[in-house]
């Protein structure tokens, strides 16, 4: 994990320049005594659904052209699946569409997938992201990693993903959404924050909520799946959640208004150095009003990550 | 870019900007060929790595598998039924003008011959996949000579026949031989077609009944024995009577067996038939309907184009707009239910991956843009 002091932002040289734009407009308004507090999390509080996937694209995008990948150094992104980055994909597929960004050096990690049935299945998350992004963009199929719910041995799997991850470098930037439960990935309540990789049980809600893909079978629904664990995630260098949807709110609450827990794993976040959550304004409604205003009152500084950047 | 070559070195091209018909639907996807076939892009990308090696813009048209005419008796001046000094060439010709109808295969059709047309003709066409050259020949239909004397239509009454020897005697006498046959038309009412029907049903012969004046007994025993469609409904049989519906009545049968389909065609060209009855059998029995051209000698020459010609044109826009069904219906009913029909749909009649790449190019008035066989462009407006 990397932490940064003040002086370490304006003199190293891999530091983004978003962030040391950031920086620079914290420093006019926050007085030296409280710039720690810029590195724990930013809450992005927005209007619904599309504006956070918008959001979060647009966020994405900038990271990627301020890094300024290249055949010897790729953007690594972690990625999830699901309804909540849907929007987010589409924004993306319509940047590349317009020629504002490649995916020709970006690598990807996705965070998970079932145990047990075949790649090809309409709901395996290899098809989910073959349909939702990869089919859309110019990445290479090799530069993408999606665990393999099919390998003959799966607790190597989980290794080797883990050595793949390091071997690529780490990740630069891993996007999640959260569970209604609270989980990250397919870290249930209960899972250990020092987890890593590793083949995982579905509880029994998971199951139930997932029936719905399955034609309402339950004996269809795979019981199995590989995650990254919670401290896989944590090795990012940065992290991004996006939560929508009022049956999120809870979960908000409980992983940045509670105390850090393993019965809520997002709330790990709290202790990692550059953590953003984009949620829509039901995602909200369980948090206290003085958390919201504070984060909305914020939001024309961090709106600047989005805007777009000047061309080169 | 070329892929990892884990399954093939072969070029890739993906069709982009297009709308495929699949599953039913008219879908925003791409189309990737490899090998003629139709390839899986998913597999493709997780499996070899692999992407495309060419991009046709499609410019926003529609691709439809392309069609497939199991009724066609000639065209541009030639005739199937003549056994002329250059039956191939013949054949050939006509292969090659439909490719701008969209058509990738066809069944050259003879009507009611002598048996010397037939042991000629029958010796010269062969079964051949399409390309270049022209559409692809899945083999003949005989329409006829065991059809009905009432129900002679234009066929010449003199060459009609029956099963006086007992069935397919009477056949391997009159046809010489069965090889290249893809389908034969006869009147199940005549006596001794039980054997015949289930004889050539065995052989993997599509039996289609017409010609005839079967009441719907007769019609419903010949389906259980085999038979499978009916030539050109309403024209050369009984019309719906409401106590026996005659032929008409396979639509709606209930002594259809359970696994079976019976196919109807039609000639939609709002002459044939009355474009409320064509309407009629399509709600009726939608899945069974077969668009077919029964195109004659005149089709396509310059007199006769405005009538004839323009009928094989229209059939497709006319199709989408007398019938009122949608234009994936309309598709379907010139692709996927002829390849039904005949049992091909593994390779015909579909964009499902491993499929022929038969493709046709339309525009949103179904206007024939481009035909494709084998992933090849066989023909351009």
């Amino acid at each position: 994990m990397y932490y940064y002091t003040l002086q370490e932002d304006l003199i190293n040289p891999n530091q983004h320049t978003a962030f040391q734009s950031e920086n620079n407009a914290f420093a006019r308004i926050c007085p030296a005594p409280f710039r720690a507090c810029m590195r724990t999390m930013k809450l992005i509080i927005l209007n619904d659904y599309d504006q956070v996937g918008e959001w979060a694209a647009k966020y994405i995008r900038n990271k990627i052209i301020n890094f300024n990948p290249g055949p010897d150094r790729f953007f690594i992104l972690g990625l999830p699946t699901g309804g909540t980055p849907l929007g987010c994909y589409k924004k993306l597929i319509e940047f590349y569409k317009k020629g504002e960004i490649s995916f020709k050096y970006v690598k990807t990690f996705n965070m998970d997938e079932y145990v047990g049935i075949p790649r090809n299945h309409p709901e395996s998350y290899h098809s989910f992201m073959w349909n939702n992004l990869f089919k859309h963009i110019d990445i290479k199929s090799e530069n993408t990693h999606i665990l393999d719910g099919n390998a003959a041995n799966l607790v190597e799997e989980c290794d080797s993903f883990e050595k793949e991850i390091k071997a690529a470098g780490g990740i630069d930037l891993f996007v999640g959404g959260i569970g209604p439960d609270g989980h990250i990935a397919f870290n249930e309540p209960g899972s250990s924050l020092l987890s890593r990789t590793r083949v995982k049980t579905l509880a029994q809600d998971t199951i139930l909520a997932n029936a719905r893909f399955f034609d309402g079978d339950l004996s269809k629904v795979p019981t199995m799946a590989l995650t990254v664990g919670v401290a896989t995630v944590m090795d990012a260098r940065e992290v991004m959640i996006l939560i929508t949807g009022v049956h999120k709110a809870f979960a908000l609450y409980k992983a940045i208004e509670e105390g850090v827990n393993h019965m809520w794993t997002v709330s790990a976040f709290q202790q990692h150095p550059q953590t953003v959550f984009v949620c829509d304004e039901d995602a909200t409604l369980e948090l206290r009003v003085k958390t919201v205003k504070y984060f909305r009152g914020m939001m024309h500084v961090h709106n600047k990550l989005v805007d777009p950047l000047p061309p080169k | 870019m070329p892929t990892n070559k884990s399954v093939s070195k072969a070029p890739i091209t993906q069709f982009v900007n297009c709308r495929i018909l699949r599953d039913h639907k008219l879908q925003r996807e791409d189309l990737w060929v490899r090998e003629g076939r139709i390839l899986d892009p998913e597999k493709l990308f997780f499996d070899e790595e692999g992407y495309a090696d060419q991009r046709v813009d499609c410019e926003g048209l529609i691709i439809a598998p392309g069609f497939i005419d199991v009724q066609i008796n000639g065209g541009y001046g030639i005739d199937f039924s003549q056994a002329t000094s250059n039956v191939r060439g013949g054949v050939a010709l006509v292969a090659k003008k439909i490719l701008e109808h969209g058509v990738t295969s066809f069944l050259p059709t003879l009507v009611t011959s002598p048996p010397n047309i037939y042991h000629k003709v029958l010796s010269e066409v062969k079964v051949h996949s399409g390309g270049v050259e022209g559409a692809g020949v899945l083999g003949c239909h005989l329409e006829g000579p065991f059809i009905s004397l009432e129900k002679k239509g234009a066929h010449p009454e003199q060459y009609l026949r029956s099963f006086q020897s007992g069935g397919m005697l009477d056949l391997i006498e009159t046809y010489g031989t069965l090889d290249n046959v893809a389908m034969v038309t006869l009147a199940p009412e005549l006596p001794n077609s039980e054997k015949v029907v289930r004889e050539l049903a065995q052989r993997g012969i599509t039996v289609s009944l017409g010609h005839s004046v079967a009441n719907l007994s007769q019609a419903e025993e010949a389906v259980q024995n085999g038979a499978s469609f009916i030539t050109h409904l309403f024209n050369a049989m009984l019309p719906f009577h409401h106590r026996d519906p005659g032929i008409v009545g396979l639509l709606t049968s209930d002594q259809v067996p359970q696994d079976r389909t019976v196919f109807y065609g039609m000639i939609a060209d709002g002459i044939h038939t009355n474009s409320a009855a064509l309407r009629i059998a399509h709600r009726a029995h939608p899945t069974g309907l077969v668009l077919v051209t029964d195109a004659i000698t005149a089709m396509g020459l310059p007199p006769g184009r405005h009538t004839l010609g323009q009928q094989v044109i229209e059939i497709q826009g006319l199709h989408a707009y007398v019938a009122g069904c949608s234009v994936e219906q309309a598709l379907e009913a010139a692709s996927l239910h002829p390849a039904q029909l005949l049992g091909i749909t593994r390779c015909k009649g579909t964009l499902d991956y491993g499929a022929d790449a038969d493709l046709v190019l339309l525009d949103d008035a179904i206007n024939v843009r481009a035909t494709y066989i084998a992933g090849q462009e066989v023909w351009r407006k």
